[in-house]
């Protein structure tokens, strides 16, 4: 157990870096916004995705309607469902484990856990029970810090939330490595990246899903059709 | 906006989070086997979407005003040659990382 709860703990340290920032910038905004230690605590076990809070501070103080949380927070988060997608098979037999390691998929997480596998010796199910507590307990801590002393703190971090886009990067290297068909990462990248320029940064996300899977669908069905014919 | 309608607002975020977080789970519950196309995204999809979230964090950089993404350009780039020579995940992060600082907070001010 020692021995998975330090591999999870390992792992887990470029997010602890990026949450404990980004949790902290979070929690002084909030604070400043009039929602205090209690609303940042709250917010961080309820809620506990990174950006959407900080959107929810300005649909607080903008005053938003319920239907306009509720569909700005459909916009924002919608790409979990993709990361449910994909955790599907990898996390069937994670039995009791399983609600906590649902409800804490965040990007982050994710990262550190969308290739289903972990070494020899380490459990997937407790490896990914403690990436997930770990990063929401990083997560809570640095937004409450920030609520709490982010007015005292002189220390200039500015920059450091580039953890987490260095992190995105090194995980996306590595499946690089990890596989000879290249084609889901190029898709995945040169349809973002169109989509932001047509779509512009509020909504892109969405659309991208739409096209990867759609592409990624196709180019199945066409191989299949070639083998079929190959074998004939 | 009244504390009431702020708890309210953030139970609806809340809920509407991890409605989309266990929607996948409830749909394809393991009763039933998971239709192959499902099963055939979820292999394929980690990559394009590891891929769409680089891009993600880069969606507000200015590329046509200065410091015209460079930064964010020159740290990335560190990152992915540090990680290539070394494979050494935490010493690609805070190499790029400290890079990131350097560069914003001293050269491109």
């Amino acid at each position: 157990m020692r021995q998975i709860i330090k591999h999870s703990f390992i792992k887990s340290l470029p997010v602890m870096a990026g949450y404990l920032v980004l949790g902290f910038g979070f929690g002084i905004i909030s604070e400043k916004s009039g929602y205090g230690f209690i609303w940042v605590l709250a917010m961080s076990t309820f809620i506990y995705a990174g950006s959407m809070q900080y959107v929810t501070i300005s649909l607080l103080t903008g005053g938003a309607t319920l239907i306009s949380a509720a569909l700005t927070t459909l916009m924002v988060n919608a790409r979990h469902l993709f990361y449910g997608i994909t955790m599907i098979e990898p996390y069937k037999k994670t039995g009791l484990f399983k609600p906590y390691l649902i409800f804490g998929l965040t990007d982050e997480t994710y990262s550190l856990v969308c290739n289903g596998e972990t070494p020899d010796n380490v459990d997937f199910t407790k490896y990914a029970f403690f990436v997930s507590l770990f990063n929401q307990i990083y997560w809570i801590v640095g937004s409450i810090l920030g609520a709490i002393i982010g007015n005292l703190i002189k220390i200039n971090f500015m920059g450091i939330e580039f953890a987490m886009t260095a992190l995105f990067i090194t995980v996306l290297v590595d499946q690089w490595r990890k596989t000879k068909n290249h084609f889901p990462s190029i898709i995945g990248l040169v349809t973002s990246i169109i989509c932001l320029i047509i779509f512009g940064k509020e909504n892109f996300l969405i659309p991208s899903m739409l096209i990867i899977s759609l592409v990624l669908w196709l180019t199945s069905e066409l191989n299949k059709k070639k083998e079929v014919k190959n074998n004939e | 906006m009244n504390n009431l309608d702020a708890i309210l607002l953030i139970v609806i975020v809340s809920l509407v989070t991890i409605l989309l977080r266990f929607l996948p789970f409830i749909i394809f519950n393991g009763k039933k086997e998971t239709p192959k196309i499902i099963t055939y995204l979820g292999n394929v999809l980690p990559f394009s979407v590891m891929a769409m979230l680089v891009v993600y964090c880069f969606k507000d950089v200015t590329f046509n005003n200065f410091p015209y993404g460079l930064p964010e350009l020159i740290a990335g780039g560190s990152v992915f040659i540090l990680h290539i020579l070394k494979k050494n995940t935490l010493l690609s992060i805070i190499g790029g990382t400290a890079i990131y600082m350097i560069l914003i907070q001293f050269i491109f001010i």
